[in-house]
């Protein structure tokens, strides 16, 4: 928590009396990082200087072909149709957003003169409006200047259920005005916190007007520019094969000093996550490999005398087990894990904070995840300024036996303890997925040490994460007493991805299991914290707020957080890419180089 | 001859008609549809995903898409994919020369080791030649192609770095460079799939070859004093040439459903890869033409078998 000393540096640094570095100085005494001491002044009203800079080269162009391997390739270049990340990335090559995120989720200038602040201007202190100034003299490919109209068009585009464009949910409820040809307005309908949705990072690029005018709505499908892009960005397109090949070259009029720094730039697709990798570490036929989702083990293999090596974006994915707050196995108006029913073991709180302590995080760590996870006691692990330090785990099978035992649990005949005639009994299940299947097995042999029986279940993952109503194994229906999975948290803020445990949106037979809230677990203290942080427009309480929210699910135990996983790649040893955890991988590729 | 072909081919049209039927049903009713994969995005509200299935038409009764995909397929239109959003017919030519280069070098190979060899095998039975011939053909259809592919992906790209194992169609360069490189990252999925073929068509050939070599007209040809070569290549070969067109012939669409093993280990963008990344994501559209596609090969393969039979001999086409 930040306290009030804090806040006084930070009016100091406001008004002058204190310079930026010596604030960051004070900070890194304190133990907290340098991006992270930034982030404390940009939340304060500071304006946001630009990350340090970290390109190397002088001019632009010179470094040869950059050759990406996706193991799954784009199958379109509209980022307004992309269904994937694959999509985005591979459109992310020739268009441009109005800012990125870098590693610390902070964000970038691309085709946004500035970043808007409530110092700039740029931010109305209500939170209903942004004004963003675009960079002057900034040309599509085409030679056609880029303007404030191209930005409106890109809002009148999406949000025309006609175009039905993917991108509708994020340009359905604001307006966008033209202030003039270099300055756009957006307008809320509520205080917006996070105001920093449309038009930035790899999802919401921009499409050209001049172009694509003639092609909204029911028309959308027919424009040639969806096939051939033109964009703004580093590269031009050259040649696009959907799922198999896209190429690009240099642009010359780049908006960007000195880059792009490679000459060609080829995106590969196909295969699968273990032979891009050897591609790329093993025998460098490729530059980069895309989300290695691979052992830990095989890929410290691979990189033995290799040519490349992995590296990692920390993110805010966090690998759970969430914890059934009802019944899965009484029936109540024909339906299981009903909202009228209490989960007769999990309801006592003791059984919750003993499964708990039986979840070794660090051995998961050594045997599957490795570098790509860390351990963690939280919920909620990113970025860094929501991410609570009030909380710890540990895994010890004696303290979850007393708990147990103090509890009236007691081990019966069996061995498997019981309290009141009820076995401690528990079905826990995940999608299939090498690592999940190794997890469960290690937390199932700790409870089978602490008295606990634990039935391992695994269902085909395009079952469990569909939205199949009348499949009873979806990860909604919760028909189980532990589940284990992740929910990518895809945007440097944690609104969208806290809201969902909302009391209102319990995941139930009468919503057809739309709602979001699967644990079905119901706090008022949690709805208030939500509520507050959503309309909180002082960063620093907000953050505050969504930490505490963070502490009540720890409190509870509604989730035991296993992992916070982070993104693996493959990169050439002389490859210098910018990967960072909140954004698409292609979204810093402007800043790419190679080291001579 | 020609009334032969003719009766072939009007047999040939029912036979297409009643397989696009069974297709098209059996896709319509599989489960999935294209914009599952939408349910689980928080930024895509569910009327989205109503209104681009009421655009695409999938709401529709099956018989009336049937018919609608019919009528489009007789104007030349295959209809467009759901995921690119591009005509379909686009998708699959920009697939086809890799398909082709690949699986039809790799069937040549097979030939070329194929028949010879067996050829040879059987006119010296249980010589040592045969047994090797026989042991390696054994080894070879016994070895799957993800195995064999992986293994020599170990040999000869990771630990010898002689080739590359990433299939690329935009090899940069031209003239003769453009011709070797494309030689080059050929030799591993070609020599794959040639070798897994040509194993079981040696032995193939070689029991064709000994059927008929042991007949008494082959005896009276050796009896009039001709020479071994041309009482081999006239009189044995071409008769038992008629069962080896028929395998060939109906191996040909075959080959294009074992390449999607192969074209997925090598990233060969083919046809076999198009259909299984359609299929995991439900792309109908591109399914049903890339399935249709593989059932009008095996029905004009079909034909040029019989019309080879014509051709082989003439008593067969009288008929």
């Amino acid at each position: 928590m930040l306290d009030k000393e804090l806040r006084s540096m930070i009016g100091d640094v406001k008004d002058g009396r204190m310079d930026r570095r010596a604030f960051i100085k004070r900070m890194a005494a304190v133990g907290l990082t340098a991006p992270l001491a930034n982030q404390i002044l940009a939340l304060g009203g500071v304006a946001m200087a630009e990350g340090p800079q970290v390109y190397k080269p002088t001019k632009r162009g010179g470094g040869g072909a950059l050759k990406l391997l996706w193991w799954q390739g784009p199958t379109l270049l509209n980022p307004h149709f992309a269904t994937g990340t694959k999509d985005q990335d591979g459109s992310r090559l020739f268009y441009e957003p109005l800012a990125c995120w870098d590693p610390d989720g902070n964000m970038k200038l691309v085709l946004a003169a500035e970043i808007p602040s409530v110092q700039n201007g740029g931010l109305a202190a209500d939170g209903k409006s942004v004004t963003w100034k675009l960079k002057p003299g900034v040309k599509w490919h085409d030679g056609k200047p880029f303007t404030a109209d191209d930005v409106v068009f890109n809002w009148e585009y999406a949000k025309d259920p006609a175009t039905s464009a993917l991108t509708i949910g994020t340009y359905r409820d604001i307006t966008v005005e033209k202030v003039d040809d270099l300055t756009v307005r957006i307008l809320f309908n509520k205080p917006t916190p996070f105001w920093a949705d449309a038009f930035v990072g790899a999802p919401n690029t921009i499409i050209p007007k001049h172009l694509f005018a003639d092609y909204k709505g029911a028309k959308s499908r027919e424009a040639p520019a969806n096939l051939s892009p033109v964009g703004t960005g580093p590269y031009k397109f050259v040649e696009f094969k959907p799922g198999d090949l896209v190429r690009g070259q240099l642009n010359p009029d780049y908006h960007m000093p000195n880059r792009p720094y490679f000459d060609t730039v080829e995106m590969k697709g196909g295969g699968d996550a273990v032979s891009a990798a050897r591609a790329v570490i093993q025998t460098g036929e490729y530059d980069f490999g895309w989300n290695i989702q691979v052992e830990d083990d095989v890929l410290l293999r691979l990189e033995k005398g290799g040519k490349g090596r992995t590296i990692y974006a920390v993110g805010g994915d966090t690998e759970f087990i969430a914890l059934n707050f009802t019944d899965p196995n009484t029936e109540v108006d024909g339906e299981r894990s009903s909202m009228k029913t209490k989960h007769p073991l999990l309801s006592d709180p003791a059984v919750r904070k003993a499964l708990s302590l039986l979840v070794d995080r660090e051995s998961v760590k050594k045997a599957i995840y490795g570098r790509a996870g860390r351990t963690t006691a939280n919920f909620l692990n990113g970025p860094e300024k929501f991410v609570s330090k009030n909380t710890s785990w540990e895994f010890s099978i004696e303290k979850a036996s007393k708990l147990l035992d103090d509890a009236g649990w007691k081990p019966g005949a069996d061995g498997i303890r019981e309290k009141d005639g009820k076995k401690l009994k528990l079905l826990y299940q995940t999608s299939i997925n090498g690592p999940r299947q190794k997890t469960q097995a290690i937390v199932k042999q700790a409870c089978q040490k602490a008295g606990i029986d634990v039935e391992l279940k695994s269902v085909v993952a395009s079952v469990f994460f569909s939205s199949d109503v009348a499949n009873p194994d979806t990860y909604a229906h919760f028909y189980a007493d532990l589940e284990m999975f992740q929910i990518p948290l895809s945007q440097p803020d944690p609104a969208q991805h806290m809201r969902r445990y909302l009391s209102t949106l319990v995941a139930t037979k009468e919503n057809k299991w739309q709602g979001t809230n699967f644990p079905r677990w119901v706090n008022k203290d949690y709805d208030a914290t939500i509520e507050a942080a959503e309309s909180e427009m002082d960063p620093v309480k907000r953050a505050a707020l969504y930490i505490k929210a963070n502490d009540l699910m720890f409190q509870d135990t509604v989730f035991i957080p296993v992992q916070h996983r982070l993104k693996v790649e493959a990169a050439a040893n002389n490859l210098r890419p910018i990967i960072s955890g909140w954004a698409n991988e292609t979204d810093n590729l402007h800043d790419w180089y190679r080291e001579e | 001859m020609s009334q032969y072909v003719l009766r072939r081919l009007l047999i040939a049209i029912p036979s297409l008609l009643g397989i696009s039927v069974v297709l098209f049903v059996v896709l319509a009713l599989a489960p999935g549809d294209p914009f599952s994969e939408l349910a689980t995005n928080p930024n895509v509200p569910p009327e989205v995903q109503a209104a681009l299935r009421a655009k695409f038409g999938l709401d529709d009764p099956i018989y009336l898409r049937y018919l609608h995909w019919l009528n489009a397929m007789m104007h030349g239109d295959w209809g467009f994919s759901f995921v690119s959003r591009m005509n379909v017919d686009q998708l699959i030519l920009q697939r086809l020369p890799a398909t082709l280069y690949v699986i039809g070098s790799a069937q040549i190979l097979a030939l070329l080791i194929a028949i010879p060899v067996g050829v040879y095998a059987a006119t010296k039975p249980y010589s040592l030649f045969d047994q090797i011939a026989n042991t390696l053909a054994f080894v070879g259809f016994s070895l799957p192609t993800f195995f064999t592919g992986i293994l020599f992906i170990l040999i000869f790209s990771v630990t010898l770095d002689w080739l590359p194992f990433v299939y690329t169609t935009d090899i940069k360069g031209t003239g003769i460079h453009w011709v070797l490189e494309m030689i080059r990252q050929a030799i591993m999925p070609v020599a794959v799939l040639g070798l897994f073929q040509a194993a079981s068509m040696t032995r193939f050939v070689r029991s064709a070859m000994l059927d008929v070599i042991r007949l008494d007209y082959v005896t009276t040809a050796r009896a009039k004093g001709l020479g071994q070569a041309k009482v081999i290549v006239k009189h044995v070969m071409r008769n038992a040439m008629i069962p080896v067109v028929t395998l060939i012939a109906l191996q040909m669409p075959a080959v294009f459903g074992g390449a999607i093993v192969t074209e997925q280990i090598f990233r060969i963008p083919g046809i076999g890869s198009l259909l299984i990344s359609s299929i995991l994501s439900n792309d109908t559209p591109v399914v049903m033409a890339v399935t249709f596609v593989f059932a009008c090969l095996v029905v004009l393969f079909n034909l040029i078998a019989d019309v080879l039979y014509g051709w082989l001999d003439p008593r067969i086409s009288l008929r």
